[in-house]
């Protein structure tokens, strides 16, 4: 039977805040075990949390990024269920009132744009973690990453392909990362992806019983363990089966998943509001000023860039992917902005292979943009060609020296005297009588030999335009 | 006059003239600790080397010009809040050994003020319970009366006053835990309105209640321990803003004029007579002071027990999930797997009362079951409120007994934890509307054994309901009465 495919995501973003949601802890990464800890965060007996601000400030950055309403008083909740990284019990987040709702998240697939809807995202603590590995038969709890701050993200069971559900993910990455929020880093387990999944036969509108997936903590296992997933409920359903609603895990050396708890076993949270924590409100003047120091989303970007410098909605897109890329290519255009395209192509091209090549994210680049305006720029005067810009490019990166220096240094000022060009062109046919006479006598093909052989004279500086000019005039005698 | 029987005003005026040293004092209340204490039995810690050092410490803040407030006065601490270096047990075998690497609220400002911390006071394990019985550690006795219980849960802390162990201490009221002790041991006790006290290193029972107030030996000395500790702590996110008054300027400015309200749901049958004679007299002396009493109805009032049941143990049971044996106090050690560690340390850490609350608190909140219990009985409790503020509406304050009995023999109630959680009746309204509530000496009962006067104010009025206390205090010598231990 044919299937439509039903997902739904739940995506936890790590905020990039310097200190903890509910004390002044530090939150950095890697620190020795239990290092960044205080008897609020170890839930000491006595204790009370105190909201950090910028949590919430960050949510409602979030929430303006994603067209949600923002909810006022919106209201925590403490969520129970016992296990050794959790310090009191229970997870400070948020139930019935979350502080945002009704979002939407434009998604592109296949150059086909669709809406998906954003549930709601609430703002909440993350736990501990236990450690079993070296250490026998005792298990150890760092307590470091308890109580720094989450927000978590629910949509829409609207997407309906793995493709999507990457899409999706990527989308808010992106956006996190534009908002400066969220470090992103899918390793370190800043971004964090559960999944939920069910198939229903085509044109039926009862979705199916969805099973949770978790433990995909990149996009490729998202999407691996998706695509397993289907085949997985698929072949239960052909073959008359039924799905049990159930947690499943992603195995990612094995490539499968595995059941991990049924519904019969699912916690019983117990939520009640956190009476400890006043119901949060966000005033309206609140709002207006996060939303003025909020940074252009990449949408508003990517449209900019292509009606302000006529790029592709591709080559905008591939621009807009992080803010740093984007603000770099802004400044090279700045620095010099008679052909935004020309620089795209370099950003996208020469920079990005080095970059890549070399492992240095953008914003440790060490050419400037202003630099890599510079080569544009004498590619736009003629100045060189873009074949000896390459050269100088390479002379650049990694010294420091601007394309002027280079260029001078190296005497790579393209050749367009016609007078010079004339002169070289003529040593070649005296070397090639011969030639000459074979392509007078109708071998066309020859021409590009002759250019080929005045580039080769010129070593690479005479202007091709020229020389093709020229040539085609003196060969025809 | 020995300086340990004194009250806070009294030492106040005699240590800023210099007519004894903290030192002194400390030594005094040191030495009736000595000779009456193993037979009360009111302190689960004395810290008698800390507290004479801190002694020294106010004394030379005393020579250096320093005056008022707390300075030099000896004072203790009910042991559910914590302290740094000094064990906060709970009166838990779960939080036995458990010593805080930091201060709470309290001891920050008894520190600050140069208050001296004479040790922690015995409670009602995690407070819960009516008479201190469902301690751990051991059972507090009524001064007045060694074979009958101080009332709870800050029994430890009203005795240890009416046995001038201290010239006050500092309980925690969640459902009448100041004032049915205060009431049974024959002193005065205030609980505050909800969020007029930092509950920073209160180890929490049920959060929305909980409030810190002073137990002391007059209604003078409640209204300088208040102003002490009143205020916004940015370390209590529930903490009012609102400013502190001088508490103690007001307290002469008579009542003449002042309409008190009778609630007639709170005399109730089977209620003790001399107890509801006693608290009518009290009423009639308010009355002869000026005052206009009026019968009010707060027509709720049935139902307040059984919404203090229901939000007080789902609070706990979430409250006290952190006692799990993983990082800090008792951990079972036999235990083969994690879920046998948890069950095991908490089996074995918590005892009858504290296990029957959280399961009752548990069930509350379960699933299918919230809409029923926790969320009626937060329904409820709004109901509750607004009788009050109805009230309100006509009266100034409202004056009822404080507990329908006064005290009652050591293992008469343990058996039945119904007629245990009625000795509360008449104090858990007040917690559920967060209202501020008195309670002090107007009598005694058939059994010579002392009877509290209730009085309760508006939110944050508790200026109004001090000023009406000391007015009966001083045309009454209840207050002055003393245990001879």
């Amino acid at each position: 039977m044919k299937y439509e495919v039903v997902i739904g995501l739940e995506v936890h973003c790590q905020l990039s805040t310097n200190t903890k949601i509910f004390c002044g802890c530090a939150t950095t990464f890697g620190n020795p075990p239990n290092s960044q800890t205080c008897p609020i965060c170890l839930g000491h007996p006595g204790v009370l949390p105190v909201l950090n601000r910028k949590v919430v400030e960050y949510a409602v950055m979030a929430g303006l990024a994603t067209r949600s309403t923002i909810s006022s008083p919106n209201v925590f909740s403490r969520k129970h269920y016992f296990y050794p990284d959790l310090p009191k019990g229970y997870q400070i987040s948020q139930f019935d009132k979350p502080i945002c709702e009704h979002g939407t998240i434009e998604i592109v697939v296949d150059g086909t744009p669709k809406r998906i809807g954003l549930t709601r995202i609430h703002m909440e603590e993350d736990a501990g973690k236990n450690l079993h590995e070296g250490l026998g038969d005792v298990s150890h709890v760092d307590l470091n990453r308890a109580g720094v701050p989450l927000l978590e993200m629910v949509s829409e069971p609207d997407l309906r392909s793995p493709e999507e559900a990457v899409a999706y993910l990527k989308k808010i990455r992106t956006l996190v990362i534009y908002l400066g929020i969220c470090d992103a880093n899918m390793e370190q387990g800043n971004l964090r992806c559960d999944a939920n999944i069910s198939l229903r036969p085509v044109g039926r509108e009862k979705f199916g019983t969805k099973v949770e997936m978790k433990n995909m903590n990149s996009f490729r296992f998202l999407k691996q363990a998706l695509e397993y997933e289907i085949k997985r409920q698929a072949k239960v359903l052909d073959e008359g089966g039924t799905i049990v609603q159930e947690t499943r895990l992603w195995d990612t050396k094995r490539g499968v998943t595995e059941s991990m708890r049924s519904k019969e076993e699912a916690h019983d949270y117990r939520y009640m509001p956190e009476p400890d924590l006043l119901p949060v409100v966000v005033e309206r003047a609140w709002i207006d000023a996060i939303r003025q120091n909020m940074p252009e989303l990449p949408d508003a970007k990517r449209e900019r860039f292509v009606a302000d410098f006529g790029l592709s909605e591709y080559d905008a897109d591939v621009l807009t992917v992080s803010r740093e890329l984007a603000d770099y290519y802004e400044a090279a255009v700045a620095a010099f902005s008679g052909d935004p395209k020309t620089t795209c192509n370099w950003v996208m091209g020469e920079l990005a292979a080095k970059l890549n090549e070399t492992g240095t994210p953008i914003e440790q680049c060490p050419m400037t943009a202003a630099q890599l305006a510079g080569i544009v720029q004498a590619i736009h005067s003629g100045e060189i060609s873009g074949k000896i810009a390459k050269t100088v490019f390479g002379e650049m990166y990694g010294t420091g020296k601007d394309a002027a220096q280079v260029i001078r240094e190296q005497g790579l000022v393209q050749v367009s005297d016609s007078g010079a060009i004339d002169a070289m062109i003529q040593s070649v046919m005296a070397a090639n009588p011969d030639k000459v006479a074979d392509y007078r006598g109708g071998k066309d093909k020859l021409f590009g030999f002759f250019v080929g052989q005045v580039m080769k004279a010129s070593q690479g500086q005479a202007n091709p335009q020229m020389v093709n000019e020229r040539l085609k005039a003196l060969l025809a005698g | 006059m020995e300086p340990h029987s004194w009250t806070i005003h009294e030492a106040r005026e005699r240590l800023d003239n210099g007519r004894i040293t903290a030192t002194g004092l400390t030594r005094s209340v040191l030495a009736r600790i000595e000779a009456v204490e193993p037979r009360v039995a009111a302190f689960n810690t004395v810290c008698a080397d800390m507290a004479l050092e801190q002694a020294a410490a106010a004394d030379r803040r005393l020579q250096a010009g320093e005056r008022g407030g707390l300075l030099g006065i000896p004072l203790a601490l009910k042991d559910n809040m914590i302290t740094q270096g000094v064990a906060t047990t709970c009166s838990s075998r779960i939080l036995k050994n458990f010593v805080p690497p930091a201060d709470g609220a309290m001891a920050a400002r008894f520190k600050e003020q140069g208050a001296i911390n004479l040790g922690k006071t015995n409670l009602d394990e995690f407070a819960m319970g009516s008479s201190t019985e469902n301690s751990a550690t051991q059972i507090t006795r009524n001064p007045w009366n060694l074979e009958r219980a101080p009332g709870g849960s800050s029994g430890g802390a009203a005795a240890c006053v009416a046995a001038d162990m201290a010239l006050a201490a500092l309980g925690s009221d969640t459902g009448g835990s100041i004032r049915q002790p205060a009431a049974l041991c024959g002193v005065v006790g205030l609980k505050p309105t909800y969020g007029r006290v930092s509950r920073y290193g209160l180890v929490a029972f049920a959060s929305s209640l909980d409030q810190i107030g002073p137990i002391t030996k007059d209604v003078a000395d409640a209204a300088i321990v208040l102003g002490a500790i009143a205020g916004r702590d940015p370390l209590d996110a529930t903490s009012s803003a609102r400013p502190v008054p001088d508490y103690s300027r007001g307290l002469k400015d008579g009542i003449k004029g002042l309409r008190i309200g009778v609630p007639r749901e709170y005399f109730i049958d089977g209620m003790d007579a001399p107890v509801a004679d006693a608290v009518r007299a009290a009423i009639d002396t308010l009355k002869g002071l000026g005052a206009t009493v009026r019968e009010i109805s707060l027509p709720h009032t049935r139902y307040a027990v059984a919404t203090y049941y229901l939000v007080a143990t789902a609070e706990a049971s979430s409250n006290l999930g952190r006692y799990d044996g993983v990082r800090y106090g008792h951990r079972a050690m036999d235990a083969r797997d994690l879920l046998e560690m948890y069950m095991a340390t908490r089996d074995q850490g918590f005892g009858p009362e504290v296990k029957r609350r959280i399961m009752l608190g548990t069930y509350a909140l379960s699933a299918g079951y919230y809409d029923a219990y926790y969320k009626k009985a937060q329904q409820a409790r709004t109901l509750i409120l607004k009788d009050f503020t109805d009230a309100f509406g006509q009266v100034d304050v409202i004056a009822t007994p404080t507990s329908p009995t006064g005290a009652f023999r050591l293992g008469e109630r343990t058996a039945d934890p119904l007629q245990m959680y009625l000795s509360d009746i008449f104090t858990i309204s007040i917690n559920l509307a967060g209202l501020p509530g008195m309670s002090q000496p107007c009598g005694v009962d058939g059994n010579g054994m002392p009877v509290g006067l209730q009085l309760i104010g508006k939110a944050f009025d508790e200026a109004t309901m001090l000023r009406a206390g000391w007015a009966f205090e001083q045309a009454t010598a209840f207050h002055k009465a003393k245990p001879s231990l």
